[in-house]
């Protein structure tokens, strides 16, 4: 036969929890029931440290700030699936993940507040920092994947990037070096649909991001990014296969940025308000809260208990970040190399003073 | 010359007689804008490209509207791939096209460095001038963004070491204006490198189109007791600087650049000859910089000339901070530059 079929591609889409707060019985009764007050909670934490971080920026207490608002189900959800001893490699629109891995929200405030001193990962999380050239930290997860590899651990990494960031030719390396190792890398695009004003569209004239996996030799699938038990389930499921040996996975979770693409952005200026509207009524809180409702995991008396202790919590985060004392000036030529030059070392005695 | 005078906004403009005096007044980023358009209009092989040029910023302004007005064939938004934009630049630049490769930050620009340097630099020299890039980058520097050691650099120097490359550096509207076209008909890839904080800075910019050379500097005031070469935004501070130690009887020559690559040393080697003391003020770091390579070709070739040692303004030897606390120890300024002055007028006193 001259002409034969030599490959098929086939692109699954994973729901859970649909937007009426329906769960597909075979797939929900995978999950431990434990989990969902786990997933509201976070969430709501996330929430209210997202909104207090904006109106502190409207305030001039904070700097400019990439907003989470929208995505929550697709950051902690997929988090919540690693260990505390998994590697995490952040973007710069993570504040989620890494709210839900531990990471102090004290730091976090500082380092949106304009301070190095905010992405010194505490002992015990295995973080790296946020990136802000976009897509750049791809390749580094290979990289952590390679090195967990050859030490024999028993652990995953997760690497967290954009649509925008999977144009860069850093995210078609690294995804196939990945496959190549097959290294316990954990692809999570966070498809939010924009770029600042660039739309998925005029992105790539592909279909699905998820699709882009099969060209790698691995897995690829797409999730409903806001339904929280998809996205747990995914991951979970990649999580699982990583730490077995069975290499690289590429989650798309389907998602929405709900606000500017930060505090300096003006959203409006390149999308409608009906766009916006549709996705707000999509946003990930609502299903899950009518689907614990139907379970008699959610009352009002209950949120509202969740809410004050979260709203505590970030108001003691955000009071011990305004306490901290001002970095001091001699630090950014410490820290600068291991051992430092003689300019260096002189620069270091005329700012000590 | 009523164009090599810099105001840092409006208001110093019009009270200088800008105006008043029949002379158009534009802002830095409006001599962009105007540069650019009128270079799409008068030459179908011109075009620009970048992320973000067709949004409703309109890369601070300078871009803003002219997809609306050409058509997006010729300013193009496109997607997240700095080093591909550059390889395409670069290839649609051998055949024939004159692209303006835009970018927001200069801090994107280390992801396109191979194509920068193994090809655009390289091509005229490897085909025996069979081929050549005319290509131009634009990019941004700034200070204090807040965004730090990845978003807020000045990376001019790297580029300036370079065979191939050209690199400019307006620090006025007029020069924005007559250096972007002399980039796009320079024949080489130019790198472009204006300055945030120079955006709304005034001056008078004529309408029709013209080019400023590249390769020359420009003396922006005439003083006998030190010199001061700047680049970019450096140039205002220093003009401030000057007028601060006037008040002190001390009379500055202020060089503007205006491009680091071929860099003026000529200029400045002549002035140090009449004042015997030249401080350069760089927007970056010092190691391997303008005024390393200042110092060198002085040495090299006016070693008698300096009365007192020469001195340099840049950043600390360390990456850019965030930090409110680190930014204000970190960025050098007018004070920075008269204090330097200041000690090196009294050095060279003292030697007689
Ligand atoms: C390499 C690089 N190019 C350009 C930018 C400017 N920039 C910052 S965020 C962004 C859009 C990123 O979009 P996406 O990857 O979808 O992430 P999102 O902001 O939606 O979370 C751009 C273009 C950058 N920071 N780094
Ligand atoms: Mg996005």
């Amino acid at each position: 036969m001259p002409i034969s079929v030599i490959g098929k591609m086939e692109v699954k889409r994973l729901q859970v929890i649909n937007e009426q707060g329906q769960a597909d019985a075979s797939l929900i009764s995978l999950l431990p029931d434990s989990i969902y007050n786990k997933f509201f909670e976070t969430i709501t934490l996330a929430r209210l440290y997202n909104q207090r971080a904006l109106s502190l920026q409207r305030e001039g207490r904070l700097g400019t700030y990439a907003s989470i608002l929208g995505q929550e189900a697709s950051q902690i959800g997929s988090a919540l699936a690693f260990d505390p001893s998994d590697w995490i490699i952040p973007s710069f629109r993570e504040s989620g993940v890494l709210i839900a891995m531990g990471y102090p929200m004290r730091l976090l405030y500082r380092y949106w507040m304009g301070d190095e001193r905010g992405m010194s990962c505490p002992e015990g999380l295995n973080i790296l920092p946020m990136c802000v050239p976009v897509g750049s930290q791809l390749t580094h997860s290979v990289g952590v994947g390679m090195g967990i590899k050859h030490k024999g651990e028993k652990k995953a990494v997760a690497v967290y990037f954009g649509d925008g960031a999977s144009s860069r030719g850093d995210f078609h390396e690294g995804l196939n070096l990945a496959g190549v190792f097959k290294l316990p890398v954990v692809f999570l695009c966070q498809n939010n649909q924009w770029a600042i004003s660039v739309p998925r569209s005029a992105q790539s004239a592909g279909a699905t991001i998820a699709e882009r996996a099969f060209s790698y030799g691995f897995e690829g699938i797409q999730v409903d990014g806001n339904d929280v038990a998809a996205v747990y389930k995914a991951t979970k499921d990649a999580v699982d296969k990583a730490k077995a040996g069975g290499g690289p996975t590429l989650i798309e979770c389907f998602t929405y940025r709900l606000d500017d693409h930060t505090t300096s952005d003006d959203a409006t200026r390149y999308r409608s308000r009906d766009e916006v509207e549709a996705w707000k009524a999509r946003e990930p809180l609502i299903r899950l809260k009518l689907f614990m409702e139907k379970k008699g995991l959610w009352s009002k008396a209950y949120e509202d208990e969740v809410i004050k202790k979260a709203s505590d919590a970030v108001d003691a985060a955000i009071k011990e970040a305004e306490a901290m004392s001002p970095p001091d000036a001699a630090d950014m030529i410490r820290f600068t190399n291991k051992e430092l030059t003689l300019r260096q070392k002189r620069e270091l005695e005329e700012l000590e003073g | 010359m009523p164009w090599t005078k810099i105001y840092g906004n409006k208001a110093d403009f019009e009270k200088a007689g800008g105006a008043g005096a029949g002379l158009r007044g534009l802002t830095y980023r409006e001599a962009l804008h105007e540069a650019a358009s009128q270079l799409l209009e008068s030459d179908q092989n011109v075009f620009v490209m970048g992320e973000g040029v067709d949004d409703g910023g309109g890369v601070f302004g300078s871009t803003l509207n002219l997809h609306k007005r050409f058509g997006s064939d010729r300013v193009m938004d496109t997607p997240l791939a700095e080093n591909a934009l550059t390889g395409i630049a670069i290839g649609a630049a051998a055949s024939g096209m004159r692209p303006i490769l835009v970018h927001m930050r200069i801090d994107f620009m280390p992801l396109t460095m191979d194509q920068i340097i193994n090809h655009a630099a390289k091509w005229s020299y490897m085909f025996g001038g069979a081929v050549s890039v005319p290509l131009t980058i634009r990019s941004i520097i700034g200070r204090g963004w807040g965004s730090a050691a990845q978003h807020s650099q000045s990376l001019q120097s790297l580029f300036a070491n370079i065979p191939g490359l050209k690199v400019v550096m307006p620090s006025t509207p007029y020069d924005a204006k007559g250096l972007l076209r002399a980039s796009v008909y320079d024949g080489n890839p130019v790198m472009f490198i204006e300055h945030r904080w120079l955006y709304e800075h005034m001056g008078h910019v004529p309408i029709e189109p013209y080019t400023v050379p590249i390769g020359k500097s420009i003396t922006r005031r005439n003083g006998k007791d030190v010199t001061i070469a700047a680049v970019s935004q450096m140039v205002f501070e220093a003009m401030q600087a000057a007028e601060l130690l006037a008040a002190d009887g001390i009379d500055c020559e202020v060089i503007d650049l205006r491009t680091i690559r071929p860099l003026d040393s000529d200029a400045v080697i002549e002035s140090v000859t009449k004042t015997g003391a030249l401080i350069v003020a760089d927007t970056g770091w010092a190691s391997c910089g303008i005024g390393a390579e200042l110092a060198a070709r002085l040495v090299e070739r006016a070693h008698g000339a300096l009365k007192a040692p020469l001195k340099r303004i840049n950043f600390a030897d360390c990456p850019t901070p965030a930090s409110p606390a680190l930014e204000k120890a970190y960025y050098p300024d007018r004070h920075t530059i008269a204090a330097a002055v200041r000690e090196t007028f009294e050095l060279k006193r003292s030697n007689g």
